[in-house]
């Protein structure tokens, strides 16, 4: 059976080729589309199931696939495109899948009036095949295919409606930033073939340790390149400014692509080559700096955004950061943990928020209104119209916020538990657990601030557009309903001890990661009050987070944005995300395009390559003939003149 | 099929025929009823490509060196022979030229409206240069075509031209001339070396590729007399400015001919002769620092330059010089997976380049402009020619699982372990690429269409489609199956750099997997 993942991703790869077909020749045959979109989701849900039921059973932690010879280039080095199933690719392998096919379904409601209906649901399977691709990889540049390809999928569906500038240029700059990141990829791989003559992933676990000595430059450097790559596809600091301009991209494409699979890749790939990070602790302490640092930074400015989208695209970059914090401690199944248990509760967010802009949308429309449909200034109230999303969302926000017994709440308390363990040998852990603390605080702050605004209150877009809404229908709160049940009981999959668990994740993905753990010293057990004392503080944290940020909201007079005055000061600053993107633009971009412009094309190649070394050597040619037709002046006393000159001249030198 | 083949004695005419096959339909062409002109070459172009396939099953991927080999006198006196055979290094290059021949054709049937005989004839003397460049294996016979292409370029692009074609097709001609001519006095010289000697005065490759040893107390000379020659071609970093204007001002067809064929002679003509004849000039410390170091250059520097170009063909030209900067990149790297890549490169870059060329003209049939600032939101009224010209700008920016990506990260995984700190720089590229290709293909293809005139531009007709629709066809292939295509080239490119190997100066770092 295990031989059979093939067909997980076969079945998405027939979908993106037939509907790319259809939306070619038949883009109006929605029902075909609809049929083979998710049809096709399904089919590989259940091949994942049968995967991982077959690796459940088998004695080997990890089944390579061998599916052709890709590059066979020389003795050394012949790639082939091979997968490998692991109790790690085989758990993501249900994840994309399931979390995928929940997303597909919503998709056939909430694009369902679109024209480019066939198009949408084309690059959504592809999204798929690549994802899949990416997790099975047997060696790194066979992940890459999918590490690049749902690249490409993120820039084709971010600028899906491509006639506004705006979601072209979020497009092309969401690919852009992973380019960065691909550079680090790219080198690490140049690195790890030349230090180690493999680029498979168990060659590297198997052969990492006995090359690289503990703390070796070159691991570093490895492990370094590949995390600027997960900085990039994983939106954390300094790549994450992509992430939230992603959301010009449909609602479902921000759960699926952009919260669930894709941006965790990031998170995968550190666990998939933990054995070099493991070998460079320094990487690890980046990881976790950088990871707890996104986390807090990201977090503060989902305080003050207005846009719905805006507000879950910050807290997904700063959950992010959270499965950095876990891995860069090294509890890499706590990362694993919470990018599935995130996975849950953030695509049911979105769906939400999607619901929520559709109805709006919908009535807006209706209403011949013109406001945004995505800025909860104009919402409030939904809750009256829309029990079942309300209810739903409510879930996913106790969970992101940490709220026991909600599957958030366990997998956040192990990051931070383990921040707080490593802590105590390394203090720069001690920082990272305060600054996931403070960002755990404001997650439950700007959550109950986005429900409050959206959901409570007294709904501000108008008596007119209120006749027109309702709830979604049951393609779309279905899925939504999945996610919900997933969200409150997903933390079954790693119960702790304290509460009676078994950590059933943590020792299934044990063989994955064993050779990293036994190369770092192990983290220290947090016992009795110290651990009761540090579970108090972070519910603590999400309560008063919840509560203050309900309280905050529902008191203040939230004016349309029409009516807003502009904010100010400190707020303002938060408001504009720091200026992150204005820095980049003014320190990176325009530099570089001046100096291409400029520089090299105006100044180095049109004038000194082309105007004088070209143009000159054509000059001195034409001086050189122009030289000797002057000699030729016919004047005999000129001839003689010459005659004379050179002869005495030939004559010295004889006579010399 | 290989039986077949040889049941019909392929191996024993193919070169032959592929050669004579064009050069005698020029006669037809030119004599033929004008409006039948087109009808020939496109027959002819097809017979050439039928026949020129077979190459693909008749070589044999187990032997590395030449095959299909022809050795007869030709000119006695002076040594020169018709002497001509296929290797590895150069079967993708002549399955390239014979597979490209009737899309050229084919590509060419609604732009080119004037003098269309002379057009077709010029298109089929083209084929026969660019394939006589590829089989020779005799220094004259070489040099001959070599210089025999110039002439049909001229006129192609003085011809047929846009507006600043003359000046264009003149510092073609110059830029290229002054190269090869010092390459033919290298060559003659080389011969006369060797013949005095020997005794024996032949320009037989063999034959002076195994008197190299005798060449050394020159090869400073003649290795640069041959490397101006080739540069100029490929075009290296800072002889690249007459490409831009030849791209731009040819016409289609003949944009296509140069970057798909024109373009790989430089770098196949460093691999075939530079090298192997002065390896120990060519590939020392210092030569190796300086031609590697204007690749890199010429990889990074073409692509910022590419990416403020206002003209599509402009940019794709630069594009070119940013890509053959990998194959100089692969060459000096000098091991079998670099050299392996700067071939992947060579044949991917003319699949991409050469579908990009295409579809710029199609643009160009339809709006007669080159402009980037003249299109915008064409996605909506074009969907066809947009995802064509999406999928190939992602080719072209070496996309995994695309043709692109599998030269360059050959060449730069390749060559790293001489030149980390150049690859790395190199590497950086993958970001310029993207944004070049990604910043253009959003100014024409997607945006809001906002010039009326864009409005009525019609998608891709069935032919346009034929033209299109096999090399992108081929961009997936080779993307995720090169595998037939590395095999036929292992050979040739494992033999050469044993060959050169005593040449190398100990690399940065040591062999992959040395360690324990």
């Amino acid at each position: 059976m295990v031989q059979l993942v093939w067909l997980a991703v076969a079945f998405p790869l027939f979908g993106a080729v037939a509907n790319a077909l259809l939306a070619i020749r038949r883009p109006a045959a929605k029902t075909a589309v609809s049929i083979i979109g998710v049809g096709v989701l399904a089919g590989a849900f259940v091949v994942a199931v049968g995967v991982f039921n077959a690796l459940v059973h088998d004695p080997r932690p990890s089944v390579p696939v061998v599916l052709w010879h890709w590059m066979p280039v020389s003795e050394r080095l012949s790639i082939d495109f091979a997968f490998r199933v692991d109790h790690l690719s085989a758990i993501m392998l249900l994840v994309i899948t399931g979390v995928g096919g929940l997303i597909h379904l919503f998709s056939v409601g909430y694009m369902r009036s679109d024209p480019g209906y066939a198009r949408y649901f084309a690059y959504l399977n592809l999204f798929i095949v690549f994802m899949l691709v990416l997790v099975l990889g047997a060696s790194l540049p066979v992940s890459f295919i999918g590490w690049e390809g749902v690249g490409l999928c993120s820039y084709l569906l971010i600028g899906f409606w491509y006639e506004i500038d705006a979601n072209s240029d979020a497009g092309k700059k969401a690919f852009l930033a992973n380019r960065i990141g691909d550079f680090g990829v790219l080198v690490a791989m140049f690195l790890l073939w030349w230090h180690l003559g493999t680029l498979d992933f168990v060659g590297i676990t198997m052969r990492a340790g006995a090359v690289f000595p503990i703390g070796s430059s070159a691991a570093l450097l490895i492990a370094l390149a590949l995390f600027l790559g997960c900085t990039g596809k994983s939106a954390q600091i300094p790549l994450y400014v992509w992430l939230p301009d992603a959301m010009a991209g449909p609602t479902p494409v921000s759960a699926l692509i952009h919260a669930a699979t894709m941006v965790t890749a990031g998170v995968f790939l550190v666990v998939r080559t933990a054995s070099v990070f493991a070998l460079a602790p320094v990487s690890l302490e980046v990881v976790a700096v950088v990871g707890a640092l996104t986390a807090f930074v990201a977090a503060s400015i989902g305080l003050r955004q207005y846009d719905i989208k805006k507000v879950l695209a910050y807290s997904t970059v700063s959950q992010l950061g959270y499965m950095f914090l876990g891995v860069g401690t090294g509890a890499f199944a706590s990362g694993i943990f919470h990018l599935i248990t995130h996975a849950f509760f953030k695509a049911l967010l979105f769906l939400g928020a999607g619901s929520v802009i559709h109805a709006l949308h919908h009535a807006f429309h209706h209403a011949h209104s013109d406001a945004d449909a995505q800025d909860m200034r104009n919402m409030g109230g939904l809750r009256r119209w829309m029990p079942w999303t309300f209810s739903l969302m409510l879930v996913a926000t106790l969970a992101i916020s940490g709220v026991p017994p909600f599957s958030g709440f366990f997998s956040k308390d192990e990051i931070l538990g383990a921040a707080f363990a490593r802590g105590t040998q390394h203090p720069i852990y001690l920082v990272c657990w305060a600054l996931a603390l403070g960002a755990a605080l404001m997650t439950a702050f700007y959550m109950a601030r986005l429900l409050a605004m959206t959901f409570l209150g007294r709904f501000r877009g108008g008596d007119k557009a209120a006749e027109y809404l309702h709830d979604a229908p049951w393609t779309m709160t279905g899925p939504l309903v999945v996610l919900g049940l997933l969200s409150v009981l997903g933390g079954v999959i790693n119960l702790p001890h304290f509460v009676g668990g078994t950590g059933w994740l943590e020792r299934w993905l044990a063989p994955v990661t064993e050779t990293a753990r036994m190369t770092m010293t192990p983290l220290p057990e947090v016992e009795g009050a110290s651990a009761l004392l540090l579970i108090s503080l972070a519910v603590a944290a999400a309560a008063v987070g919840l509560i203050g940020g309900w309280w905050v909201t529902s008191r203040a007079t939230i004016l349309t944005p029409a009516q807003s005055p502009e904010e100010h000061g400190f707020w303002r600053a938060v408001y504009h995300k720091y200026y992150v993107d204005e820095l980049y633009q003014k320190v990176f971009v325009n530099p570089t395009v001046w100096l291409s412009r400029r520089v090299l094309w105006q100044t180095v190649d049109a004038f000194l390559v082309d105007r004088l070394g070209v143009g000159g050597t054509a000059r001195l040619a034409e001086g050189l003939g122009w030289l000797g037709s002057r000699l030729q002046n016919g004047q005999v006393a000129f001839y003689v003149t010459m005659f004379a000159v050179g002869a005495v001249l030939i004559l010295r030198t004889l006579v010399r | 099929m290989a039986a077949l083949l040889a049941a019909i004695g392929y191996e024993h005419w193919i070169i032959h025929v592929l050669l004579a096959l064009p050069i005698l339909a020029m006669p037809v062409i030119l004599f033929a009823p004008a409006r039948a002109a087109r009808y020939i070459a496109f027959v002819v172009a097809l017979m050439e490509m039928v026949l020129g396939i077979g190459l693909w099953w008749a070589f044999d991927p187990t032997r590395s060196g030449m095959q299909f080999v022809t050795d007869v006198t030709w000119m006695s006196r002076f040594g020169i022979g018709y002497r001509v055979g296929i290797d590895g290094l150069s079967l993708l290059l002549v399955l390239l030229s014979v597979i490209m021949l009737p899309l050229v054709v084919w590509g060419s049937w609604r732009g080119i409206d004037q003098k269309q005989r002379g057009f077709y004839a010029l298109i089929m003397a083209l084929n026969t240069g660019m394939l006589g460049v590829f089989v020779a294996t005799d220094l004259f016979l070489f040099y001959m075509f070599w210089e025999m292409l110039l002439i049909p370029m001229y006129f192609m692009i003085g011809i047929w031209g846009s507006a600043n074609r003359i000046y264009a097709a003149t510092k073609f001609v110059i830029y290229t001339f002054v190269g090869s001519f010092m390459m033919l006095v290298a060559i003659i010289w080389m011969v006369a070396v060797v013949g005095k000697a020997t005794g024996q005065y032949s320009f037989a490759y063999d034959n002076l590729l195994d008197h190299a040893n005798l060449l050394r107390p020159w090869g400073g000379w003649l290795f640069t007399a041959f490397a101006l020659a080739f540069a100029v071609k490929v075009p290296l970093f800072p002889f690249h400015t007459w490409l831009p204007d030849a791209h731009t001002e040819a016409p289609t067809a003949g944009s296509v001919d140069l970057a798909v064929i024109l373009l790989k002679m430089g770098t196949y003509g460093f691999l075939r002769f530079a090298i192997p004849f002065f390896p120990m000039f060519a590939l020392s410390k210092t030569t190796g620092m300086v031609i590697a170091t204007l690749s890199v250059i010429g990889i990074v520097y073409a692509a910022l330059v590419a990416m403020v170009q206002p003209d599509l063909k402009r940019l794709i030209a630069y594009s070119s010089v940013s890509h053959l900067g990998f194959v100089m990149l692969g060459i000096w790297g000098s091991t079998v997976e670099s050299v392996q890549g700067a071939i992947m490169v060579m044949v991917s870059h003319g699949l991409s380049t050469g579908a990009l060329f295409f579809m710029i003209g199609m643009l160009y049939e339809r709006r007669h402009t080159r402009k980037i600032a003249d299109y915008g939101g064409l996605a909506r009224v074009t969907p066809l020619l947009a995802t064509a010209f999406v999928i190939t700008a992602f080719s072209s920016i070496g996309l995994p699982g695309l043709n692109g990506f599998v030269g360059e990260f050959l060449v730069l995984l390749g060559s790293f372990g001489r030149y980390p700190w150049l690859v790395a720089i190199a590497a950086t590229v993958v970001v310029f690429s993207a944004a070049y290709m990604l910043w253009s293909t959003q100014r024409v293809f997607f945006n809001r269409l906002t010039n009326p005139l864009n409005e009525g531009i019609g998608d891709l007709n069935l032919r346009e489609l034929a033209v299109i629709g096999p090399l992108i066809a081929a961009m997936i292939w080779v993307g995720l199956y090169p595998a037939p295509l590395l095999r036929r080239t292992e050979g040739a490119a494992r033999h050469y750099v044993e060959m050169v190997t005593p040449a190398l100066p100990p690399a940065a770092l040591p062999d992959p997997g040395a360690q324990p």
